[in-house]
């Protein structure tokens, strides 16, 4: 998959997606380029213009309901916003019918940061409370294409974005980690075929915005991108009664186009249209306007940072809407709207009263930006310094058993 | 279903109006089932435009000739011309009517009434633990399951319809058209049949031969001898009997309960096959006429389930022993049980929600670590066994070369 997080390629001008008759549209979302006037995006319009639904809080209840614990912190602060048919698998599995979840990355770069891990982070959670298997795809020839790498090197990749994706605490006996290069093989390669015979060049420019400019490949891998939403793609996994099985893709919501594409196709396939459940953006450091982007390393946080790097990109570059002096914050507060640390910490800090108490106190004025950017860096080190130390014990080893084409007998248990 | 592709067989050297063999080929299958359709070339054309498709028939040899076609297998259903040679092969003599199809014995008893012989009910049961009856009667013969269940031993409620599915699985025949004449397909050598004794007395039975638009009739003694030579022995049962089953009384019909119970569709098998029943008005002879070799394919897949009864105990205790979730949660639960302990013994007066509170605090604080880490623990855990799996697999090829090389 393209970078999930508004990460700009390096294109030179916008792509059009397509679906613009109204003139110039305001904001561009597709999978490749993510960019709004004044910075913003509106996510009412961009659900309305998908089509998708939004997540509301009567689903939220009915996860809490069914899974038996306390929704995710994302899910419960609306990062995780948007879904399609997300009723119908939990309609499903209320009734005993199980599904598998799948998800992807693009391997682009070596050094991930928070914003690429959040959609992983949400898999994980629903692989624990659902008890269901997991594929996860790494599109090295996607990063090929796009972006010019050797194949060599976005294998390599590849591999080294394994190893982070394993650190987040993925279940080993239910998860199961191909990239495109190596997993290409007769199952999933017939069903890309089928898929292929169902989308024609018209409708891959209408969506993706290709043009006959671009290379082939690029017409051709969205194909790729939808095959694993199909059990039959993973024969070794899903075989007998679970050839049919549903599928839930948690992805950000710029990957909407590619399942759009594959819902359509299912039902040609008798298969069933594969639900998702989408992801905002994840801010950048420097607020709405900056763009995260692996070129800048001062725009998110890496996983690599460390503690001081941490403490030093909080402090200097994450964007305040605190006052310009403590006098001004006293009396008039923060501006809560455009305040970057209140954002990260809504995200990431899973006590609900204390993230109230702290917005409470920010906007009033009785806190000042020093102390919230202090909270922020305790929260943010924690999981860096988790991940970091899930990351060190993954060995090459690790990543070959994700990575075999093996059964998941206990995937379900 | 679908007739997706088809290349008739051989068509080009045929006989126009002989039969030509179509192949199918199933759209969900990942290995395609071919199965062959027989038609007259005559009917070729009204065929394909039956399809609504614009296909032409193309007629060229075959590449490949299909050998499952050729080869006639045993497990296949019988039809209704093979039953009706296998009758005139035991010289079986039986007259034969064709009409529509009939699903009720009034129906039946409109086109074939006329045969003069006795119309059979047929009832296809099962009992609780999946073991299938026929209970062919003549069609004023009161049945009663009840009294019926309780002569064979089965209590009160013991007999049920067997399910659809098991029509066209276990007998091989359609909807309504259940006849004792099933019995000569293979699958079906494990069901009991009940025959009222009022046939004996008839002039002709009528039955269907494995399809209800066609009614033969044939005289008991021809019918015996063709259950005869399929290895079923005739039992005829006073059907409308209602003898008191109680401690002084056994069920008189237990010696009919199959031997085996089978596996119906939708259905877990989980009964071990009971004892041959004592056969007590049945001669030596007779007795070695029964089906003795017991095919061994239901015995195995029985044993199959059965030993998959035993680790699915296991599987649940590996599942948890497993759990990353469930193991932190023990921990945490010894440790704060521990450490309540210990705090109450340096202050007696300590306050117990303070106590909690601060447990709870620890537990939250602690949890995502502790979690991470025991599932980094599984994952490479199980990574090493991963390996040692792959490394002693290969372990003994390494060593053939080592010993080739010398």
């Amino acid at each position: 998959m393209a970078s999930t997080t508004g990460e700009t390629l390096a294109a030179a001008e916008p792509i059009a997606d397509g679906r613009t008759e109204e003139g110039e549209e305001e904001q561009v979302v597709n999978p490749w380029e993510v960019s709004a006037k004044g910075g913003k995006i509106d996510y009412d319009k961009l659900v309305d213009k998908f089509g998708c639904q939004r997540l509301d809080e009567s689903l939220i209840q009915r996860f809490e309901r069914i899974t038996g614990r306390r929704a995710h912190v994302f899910l419960r602060r609306g990062l995780f916003f948007a879904h399609r048919d997300l009723s119908d698998i939990l309609d499903a599995y209320e009734r005993g019918e199980k599904f598998y979840l799948y998800t992807g990355r693009g391997p682009s770069s070596e050094s991930l940061h928070l914003g690429h891990l959040v959609p992983f982070m949400f898999t994980k959670y629903l692989q624990d409370v659902f008890k269901v298997p997991l594929v996860i795809q790494l599109t090295d020839d996607e990063k090929c294409m796009w972006k010019g790498l050797s194949v060599e090197e976005s294998e390599r990749l590849a591999r080294e974005n394994a190893k982070d994706i394993i650190a987040c605490g993925f279940d080993v006996e239910r998860t199961f980690i191909f990239a495109d290069f190596s997993y290409m093989s007769p199952p999933i390669y017939k069903n890309i075929v089928r898929i292929a015979n169902c989308v024609t060049g018209n409708k891959i420019v209408g969506i993706f915005g290709l043009t006959l400019e671009d290379y082939g490949g690029k017409f051709f891998f969205p194909y790729i991108q939808a095959a694993p939403s199909f059990p039959s793609s993973f024969p070794h996994i899903f075989s007998g009664k679970y050839s049919k099985l549903r599928c839930l893709i948690p992805c950000a919501i710029d990957q909407d186009p590619y399942f759009r594409m594959t819902r359509d196709v299912a039902p040609r396939l008798s298969y069933h249209k594969p639900a998702l459940i989408e992801s905002k953006f994840f801010p950048a450091l420097q607020g709405e306007s900056g763009k995260m982007s692996a070129s800048d390393p001062n725009s998110a946080i890496y996983v690599t940072d460390s503690l001081k790097d941490i403490k030093n990109k909080v402090n200097r570059y994450a964007f305040s809407g605190g006052q310009d002096t403590i006098e001004k914050q006293r009396k008039y507060g923060a501006n809560l709207e455009v305040d970057v640390p209140v954002k990260y910490l809504n995200f990431f800090l899973d006590d609900d009263a204390e993230l109230l108490s702290i917005k409470e106190k920010y906007g009033s004025g009785a806190m000042l930006t020093g102390e919230v950017k202090a909270r922020l860096i305790e929260v943010l080190s924690e999981i860096v310094e988790r991940h970091q130390r899930a990351r060190a014990a993954v060995t090459e080893e690790t990543v070959d058993a994700f990575m075999a084409v093996r059964p998941l007998p206990r995937m379900f248990g | 279903m679908v007739v997706t592709g088809f290349y008739p067989d051989n068509m080009s050297r045929l006989n126009p109006k002989g039969p030509i063999i179509f192949h199918t080929q199933s759209l969900e299958s990942r290995e395609s089932s071919l199965s062959a359709c027989s038609f007259h070339a005559a009917s070729i054309n009204p065929f394909l435009k039956s399809l609504n498709r614009n296909l032409k028939p193309i007629y060229s040899p075959a590449p490949r000739p299909p050998l499952l076609i050729r080869r006639r297998r045993r497990s296949m259903a019988f039809t209704k011309d093979q039953l009706l040679a296998r009758l005139q092969e035991l010289k079986v003599e039986f007259l034969s009517c064709d009409h529509p199809s009939v699903m009720t014995v009034e129906e039946q008893a409109k086109y074939v009434g006329h045969l003069g012989g006795a119309l059979s009910k047929n009832l296809f049961l099962k009992d609780k633990k999946h073991r299938l009856y026929i209970i062919s009667a003549l069609a004023n013969t009161k049945v009663d399951l009840k009294i019926l269940s309780q002569r064979l031993g089965l209590g009160k409620g013991g007999l049920r319809m067997a399910p659809e599915e098991a029509l066209p699985e276990i007998l091989h025949v359609a909807l309504g058209s259940v006849t004792p004449f099933a019995l000569i397909n293979e699958s079906a050598r494990s069901v009991s049949l009940l025959l009222d004794k009022g046939f004996k007395s008839q002039r002709y039975c009528l039955f269907h031969p494995l399809t209800n638009e066609v009614t033969i009739a044939l005289t008991p003694s021809d019918f015996d001898k063709f259950l005869l030579s399929i290895g079923h022995e005739p039992a005829y049962v006073d059907l409308e009997d209602c003898p008191v089953v109680g401690k002084d009384n056994p069920p008189d019909l237990a010696y009919l309960i199959p031997a085996e119970a089978l596996n119906l569709p939708g259905g877990a098998d989980k009964v071990p096959p009971t004892s041959a029943p004592a056969q007590t008005n049945a001669t030596l002879e007779q007795k070695t006429k029964q089906p003795t070799q017991k095919p061994k394919e239901p015995s195995k897949e029985q044993k199959q389930k059965s030993g998959n009864d035993k680790p699915q105990i296991n599987v649940d205790a590996v599942a948890d022993s497993t759990n990353v979730e469930k193991f932190v949660e023990k921990v945490l639960e010894k440790v704060s049980n521990v450490f309540i302990s210990e705090l109450s013994k340096q202050s007696n007066a300590e306050d117990g929600n303070i106590k909690d509170h601060m447990l709870e605090g620890v537990k939250q604080r602690v949890s995502s670590d502790l979690l991470s880490m025991t599932m980094t623990l599984k994952n490479s855990v199980y990574t090493q066994g991963f390996h040692a799996g792959i490394e002693s697999t290969l372990y003994p090829l390494a060593n053939k070369k080592i010993v080739e090389r010398k």
